[in-house]
């Protein structure tokens, strides 16, 4: 009885911390429809700033609260000029494209934070006064957390009061629900957009902060929060406040419950409540659909068309080169490395198929190839099978995969969709990670080699032929009556439901045919690797997918191919040449982001056309 | 032969309270022109949805043919025979215009499970055939995207048609065209409805339209149906005079803002 009041304490604690997070990403979401990755970055800022801070200043009150609003405005004038510099340019960007740049930023910011505060885990102050621990019904709870669970609270009071009573807070309200009509109204949406971002940059700030005495500051704490707070503002529905206050509450008692009640599943069950709630209320519990939102003409798509013939003559020549030029490279690390590439390219034209013709986005498509590389891996643990039907098993098991999550994933759309998808991908992951007896847990699968006649070279072939035939039956599939019915519902619902097509089997089928796809990459990348490790279907796994297909370009089939080989090739580079890779790709993509806001095979194809035209 | 081509019976919608359509029912006649009239909030579109199956009647029955489709999806409705146009055209903006009828096409003809054939080879020949009796021939190959609004129109008008329609739906047909555009895209319907034996129910508010093309005038307020009958019954009713301005028939202004 005592133990479990304890912890509903401890659920109540993390609860407040994972308010103040997510009720930044809510509001900076609400108002600018971006979808912040960079959010978790920004706590993890005003963790590391309020440490600098408050070790700085005097010891006492004065120092260790000063430090922690000192901190929290800094963060906040951060999230400004990161809006101001960069977001400000890229509104009209397509929803994923604003997601990329905000990706940049998380790289950046960890490389930032690296070179500023080093690599080791930094322990801050506690809090002055507030170090023991008070009695509660014979228990002994720590002073600080009971603080931290008044503060939840009371800044959710003042939100409410700030977004009701002032004449900034109306307007940002009104903005929430119809920013052309505010705009209309002669509203300057600039500064409230800054300002916007300034008070949820801030909000991530002053958390970050608070986590000052509760924990170790760390770089892995941007990625760690920024999953369970988009959690917490999808479950309880984008945009609003009341509901990221009931959601962290639900998150929190469920973290700190679910590991007295199934210590064996504790991962999951955060991603289980939110794929239930979503596939419950598509929209969060308390979200709303956004009219105004609809009514937004989107940019058309271009027309796929075949391609020119000097362009086909390219790829052709490429491809021979492929083929033939490995023989005379030495060594094997050339060959890896272009084996990563061939299981790269297929891995990315699989999500290209439902990102550009399907319209759908995914943040978890790791999941597929994840599940493919676990399929063929463990049937050659457990079942001793040889190298070619591991292989032919691996689509099947992601496809399988694909048939049940794609069933609840393609009935929803957008932001909310993308998110079931990860909640999806991260279920699959805490499988492979906590079902130790049979997956090895994070020991991995070990020892999972090809056939003895597969050495480097001919897995090399081997892998290219798949990835080859992969990536040009995708785009015959694209160019079918099929892949035209994909684009259709994409282009417009209505017409499509009206001229016989039905959307949700189509987009079903297409997602059950991507991860089929994404499981042969994912058996070729067992093999080529020789084990499997839960990274194989983890977050920055997605990230890097979304990262090769946004890239390359969502418009054009060749955009996938060009965004795999141009992030594997610059990443095993950066990678080699300095520890500081994040910067340099984070920059890379920041800049590709501003200038080539079609990504680079549509970049090229314009250049291309211009220079035809004139 | 049918009586009717499609026949609505007791159809009724409400939303809050409010009865959208009231107790409506009339027929369309096989190979007949008829508009479905009435001032703005009169229940036109409502009415339409609920025979293109967007919405479900809370009571009534649609029938087509005889048969009964009430609240059939509207890919469904599209499946037994009825074509239609939207208010604001609502075309495949990435593909060309060739390629949206070939589209149309492919899916009348069970032809979208095909995921191994070039889907280009399929139908061409009946796309362009199509194109050319909408006067389109010449803009097959440009992507929809760029089309003028009065050639968009014309695109749907194609689209509608591939299914082979016993009946076309088309609410508000020449809405946001030119006037002089206007009158060229009905015309150009009406003879095609000639020519297949098509029965046509458009909703217009441009009377030179719905007087100079419609066989018959269905007239709409507050969701019931207050007349019914040829142009020439409907324009010296009292009752629809009353409806429209209270005294002496006065067609609504020619430039209608678009309902939302």
């Amino acid at each position: 009885m005592e133990n479990l009041l304890l912890q509903a304490l401890n659920g109540l604690a993390s609860a407040s911390s994972l308010f103040l997070v997510a009720s930044g990403l809510t509001v900076i979401f609400g108002v600018t429809r971006i979808v912040n990755f960079a959010h978790g970055s920004l706590y993890m800022l005003g963790a590391y700033l309020a440490f600098t801070i408050v070790t700085n200043l005097p010891r006492g009150h004065a120092g260790f609260w000063g430090g922690v609003v000192l901190a929290a405005l800094a963060v906040g004038a951060i999230g400004a000029l990161l809006e101001m510099l960069l977001l400000r340019r890229i509104y009209r960007a397509p929803e994923l494209f604003q997601l990329l740049a905000t990706f940049g930023v998380v790289l950046v910011v960890q490389d930032v934070a690296l070179l500023i505060w080093g690599a080791q885990d930094l322990l801050g102050p506690r809090a002055p006064g507030l170090r023991g621990s008070v009695e509660l019904l014979g228990l002994r709870f720590p002073l600080y957390e009971l603080v931290l669970i008044g503060i939840g609270p009371v800044v959710l009071g003042l939100l409410l009061l700030l977004f009701k009573r002032t004449r900034w807070g109306t307007l940002v309200r009104a903005a929430t629900q119809d920013r052309e009509m505010v705009g209309a109204l002669g509203v300057n949406q600039r500064w409230l957009f800054t300002s916007v971002f300034f008070l949820g940059s801030a909000l991530a700030g002053l958390a970050g902060a608070l986590q000052l005495p509760r924990e170790s500051v760390n770089l892995h704490m941007d990625l760690a929060t920024i999953t369970e707070v988009f959690v917490v503002v999808v479950v309880g529905g984008l945009g609003s406040l009341p509901g990221a206050a009931l959601a962290a509450l639900l998150i929190g008692e469920i973290h700190a419950f679910g590991i007295l009640v199934f210590p064996k599943i504790t991962l999951v069950l955060v991603f289980l409540v939110m794929a239930v709630v979503l596939v419950v209320r598509p929209r969060g519990l308390f979200g709303k659909a956004q009219m105004a939102q609809a009514a937004v003409a989107s940019v058309a798509e271009p027309v796929l068309g075949r391609a020119p013939a000097q362009l086909k003559w390219l790829g052709f020549l490429a491809l021979v080169v492929a083929v033939a030029a490995p023989p005379f490279l030495a060594g094997d690390y050339a060959l890896i490395v272009l084996t990563d590439m061939a299981i790269a390219v297929l891995f990315a034209a699989s999500l290209h198929f439902i990102m550009g013709p399907g319209g759908m986005a995914s943040f978890g498509h790791a999941a597929y190839f994840g599940i493919g590389a676990y399929g063929a891996a463990l049937l050659t643990k457990w079942f001793a099978a040889p190298m070619v039907p591991a292989l032919l098993a691996a689509p099947f098991c992601a496809g399988l995969a694909g048939v049940l999550f794609g069933f609840f994933c393609v009935r929803l759309s957008g932001v909310y969709s993308a998110m079931l998808t990860l909640a999806f991908a991260q279920i699959a992951w805490s499988v492979a990670f906590q079902w130790v007896e049979v997956t090895g847990g994070d020991n991995g699968v070990l020892g999972v080699w090809p056939d003895p006649w597969a050495t480097k070279l001919n897995f090399y072939w081997l892998a290219l032929g798949c990835s080859v035939f992969g990536t040009l039956a995708l785009r015959r599939i694209a160019l079918s009556p099929f892949g035209y019915a994909l684009r259709a519902q994409r282009d417009n619902a209505l017409r499509a439901e009206a001229i016989g097509i039905n959307g949700f089997e189509i987009r079903w089928v297409a997602f059950v045919l991507a991860a089929g796809f994404a499981g042969v990459a994912g058996g070729l990348f067992a093999f080529a690797k020789g084990s499997v490790f839960p990274t194989a279907l983890d977050i920055p796994r997605s990230v890097d997918a979304l990262l090769m297909v946004l890239l390359g370009g969502v418009q054009t089939l060749a955009g996938p191919l060009l965004g795999a080989l141009a992030f594997t090739g610059l990443h095993e580079q950066l990678v080699r040449a300095t520890d500081y890779w994040r910067l340099v790709l984070g920059s890379v993509i920041l800049l590709l982001v501003l200038a080539f806001p079609q990504g680079l095979a549509g970049a090229v194809r314009q250049w291309w056309d211009s220079r035809r035209r004139a | 032969m049918q009586r009717y081509t499609l026949e609505a019976q007791g159809i009724q919608k409400s939303f809050g309270g409010v009865r959208a359509v009231d107790q409506v029912s009339f027929g369309v006649r096989p190979g007949e022109m008829l508009a479905l009239i009435g001032p703005n909030g009169a229940g036109k579109s409502t009415c339409f949805n609920l025979l293109n199956g967007h919405l479900r009647p809370d009571a009534g029955q649609v029938k087509l043919l005889g048969q009964d489709i009430t609240g059939l999806a509207p890919r469904r409705v599209w499946k037994r025979g009825v074509g239609r146009t939207f208010q604001i055209t609502a075309t495949f903006g990435s593909m060309t215009v060739r390629e949206n009828v070939q589209l149309a096409l492919q899916s009348h003809r069970g032809e979208l499970a095909r995921i191994w054939s070039p889907a280009w080879r399929l139908r061409g020949g009946q796309a362009d055939t199509l194109l050319e009796r909408v006067g389109l021939a010449g803009q097959a190959r440009r992507p929809c995207s760029v089309l003028a609004y009065g050639d968009l129109k014309r695109v749907e008008l194609a689209i509608a048609l591939s299914n082979n329609p016993r009946l076309l739906l088309m609410d508000e047909p020449t809405a946001g065209m030119a006037p002089q555009d206007r009158v060229g895209l009905m015309a150009l319907v009406a003879e095609i409805a000639r020519e297949r034996g098509m029965s046509v129910l458009f909703t217009e508010h441009d009377m030179d339209v719905v007087f100079g093309h419609a066989d018959r005038v269905l007239v709409l307020d507050r969701g019931r149906l207050i007349a019914e009958g040829t142009p020439d019954e409907v324009r010296g009713n009292a009752l629809v005079q009353e409806v429209y301005l209270g005294s002496g028939f006065e067609p609504e202004p020619a430039e209608e803002p678009v309902e939302c």
